[in-house]
């Protein structure tokens, strides 16, 4: 099957692309080796498109002169214009990283995760219009009718399976970057039958992309394009918005094995190891994601979690427990006391942009000779390692932010949590109450310390999951209802 | 490279993915994810070789428009992707003493 002819340079240097993105990777295992690691990431992505350009100069074949159709000259403008196509795309891309918030850092990612698979299935439809070109199809001269080009029938799989998934990751992305931009609503939309549905499309996708080896119509390409992309759309319009951190890794997941896919229709070794390394490193983002949340992938998948169903009787319960209401001046004072305190914040502090004025008071506070420490669980914001980002960007070390496991042992020792923005990761019923939603979700013991400061707009709202969270009417909690960052404001102020 | 050794690369470079990213640590997972958001972009190279096809007839001449808007949409993802991981790296600074 010499089906690519790729010189042994070619290969190598694809190698050599590939094994600085596991680099690249690799260099992420902690923040002081992160900045040389995207370097490497770089340097591999350029060793890729630079060995791409060498071997695949753009060429015309001589039409007239001397030697129709045997020369072959190199060809400027084609080269041109994939300068200029090149050129657009970093203008782009580059402005768009410069300008946009830390907080909307999951829709950005929603959005380049439906351009990886946008450009998959472009891939796929340019290598099916022209296979000659990939060097995947032998030309056949049947003894009627016109010569054509017969794609390899394993190219074929590979190529049906790389346009479906890229198709998936392209509309799902879609979808995702709607809700989480907050131009569609956060709740699920749940259309009837809507499992036979998805389980049908998956099978008609599988079943044409097998009968595509026995006949290579285009009707049977297009159509595993068309029914791909509606299948990309009804799966996540179901989700709602307290799975978004697993559907963006979902997501994440799916582009990388769209680009392996695409990689094995190329023989492109640059390409089936990037995607297999994007695509595991998305299928662990949403394992731990989905442990996090104590739910297994397929509920997510199945969707309807996170609307209003349950949330109404909790809800209204909650009105009539005493609950004890503080003001920022007591909040001020309880802190400035304490030996230890640990901030607790969730997606409420990245909506509220109060990252920046929650650093200030930490550092009054170790002004007044108070420890102040981070506590994250993995689900709070809207995707794996949100609040890192948002607190890091609020100069905030990284040495002083924990993760749940090492610090959760803590909050028995500790005389004040303070949770900003966070609801759900905090609730005890996770822990005891069986016919709870979020039963059995591993979650911040803040219920453990002296005093518990729970900032929260107002006491009807309810977190993502629509239950009540019993640490409001427990003894040792002080409720500061206001906005996130007015609230935090004022406390600064106190600590003067 | 006949379809067993892709596979054998595949197989591998799957193992050597989940051993590589359960190194890194949570606090990166952010920046993990726009990372491997800018690498899978490396699809840029079927792009590539789609736009630049000779090409000829009416297929040939689409499938190339087809890649140089692949070209594009890969490389907005490949230079933000980049941009944006090193612009959130910058951030992590440890305590300053």
């Amino acid at each position: 099957m010499e089906s690519i002819a790729q010189s042994p340079w070619a290969a190598l240097a694809y190698l050599v692309a590939g094994i600085c993105f596991i680099l690249a990777l690799r260099g992420l295992s902690s923040p002081s080796t992160s900045q040389r690691g995207n370097r490497l990431g770089m340097i591999g992505m350029t060793i890729a498109v630079v060995t791409t350009l060498v071997t695949h100069f753009p060429h015309e074949v001589a039409r007239t002169g001397a030697f129709p159709g045997s020369a072959v000259f190199p060809d400027p403008v084609a080269a041109g214009e994939i300068f200029v196509a090149i050129l657009i795309g970093a203008m782009i891309g580059i402005v768009t990283a410069r300008r946009i918030p830390m907080t909307a850092m999951p829709q950005l990612v929603a959005a380049f995760h439906s351009l990886v698979g946008l450009a998959a299935v472009l891939v796929a439809c340019a290598a099916f219009l022209n296979p000659a070109a990939f060097g995947i199809a032998d030309l056949v001269v049947p003894l009627i009718g016109a010569p054509f080009e017969s794609i390899h029938p394993v190219s074929r799989i590979e190529m049906g399976l790389g346009v479906a998934i890229g198709a998936i990751t392209f509309s799902g992305s879609v979808i995702a970057f709607l809700k989480l931009n907050g131009n569609m609503g956060g709740k699920p939309i749940l259309l009837p039958a809507r499992h036979v549905i998805n389980l049908g499309l998956l099978a008609a996708i599988l079943g044409l992309v097998g009968y595509f080896t026995q006949d290579q119509s285009p009707w049977i390409f297009w159509t595993v394009t068309v029914l791909s992309f509606a299948i990309g759309f009804l799966l996540i319009i179901p989700i709602g918005g307290a799975d978004m951190p697993v559907v963006v890794s979902m997501l994440n997941s799916y582009s990388g094995w769209a680009a392996a896919a695409m990689g094995f229709t190329l023989h492109n070794s640059a390409m089936i190891i990037t995607g297999a390394l994007v695509g595991s490193s998305g299928a662990i983002l949403s394992y731990i994601m989905c442990k996090a949340m104590n739910r297994s992938f397929i509920s997510v998948i199945a969707g309807g979690f996170g609307g209003d169903a349950g949330g109404g009787a909790g809800a209204a319960a909650a009105v009539d427990r005493p609950w004890k209401r503080g003001s920022a001046e007591d909040a001020a004072f309880l802190m400035s006391q304490a030996e230890q305190v640990i901030i607790v914040p969730g997606y409420g502090m990245a909506v509220a942009q109060a990252q920046h004025v929650l650093r200030e008071m930490a550092d009054k506070l170790k002004g007044h000779g108070v420890r102040v420490k981070y506590a994250i669980h993995p689900v709070a914001g809207r995707m794996p390692g949100h609040m890192n980002v948002l607190l890091a960007e609020a100069n905030v070390p990284y040495d002083e932010v924990f993760e749940l496991e090492d610090i959760n042992s803590e909050f028995a020792q500790t005389d004040v949590a303070f949770v900003i923005g966070a609801n759900d990761v905090t609730n005890p019923a996770a822990k005891t109450d069986k016919s709870s939603p979020i039963y059995g979700m591993p979650i911040l013991d803040v219920e453990k310390a002296k005093t518990v400061l729970f900032i929260k707009r107002s006491m009807g709202g309810v977190g993502y999951a629509g239950v009540d969270n019993e640490v409001f009417y427990r003894d040792n909690t002080m409720m500061l209802l206001a906005d996130a960052k007015k609230m935090v404001e004022e406390i600064v102020k106190a600590l003067d | 490279m006949d379809f067993i050794s892709i596979l054998s690369v595949f197989v591998l470079a799957c193992f050597v993915g989940y051993y590589v990213v359960w190194s890194v640590t949570p606090a990166l997972h952010t920046p993990l994810m726009a990372v491997t958001n800018a690498i899978s972009s490396v699809i840029i190279v079927g792009a590539l070789i789609a736009a630049a096809a000779g090409s000829v007839g009416s297929a040939g001449e689409a499938s190339k428009w087809l890649g140089l808007l692949a070209v594009v949409l890969a490389s907005i993802n490949i230079f933000g992707g980049f941009a944006v991981t090193a612009r959130m790296l910058a951030m992590y600074k440890k305590k300053a003493r």
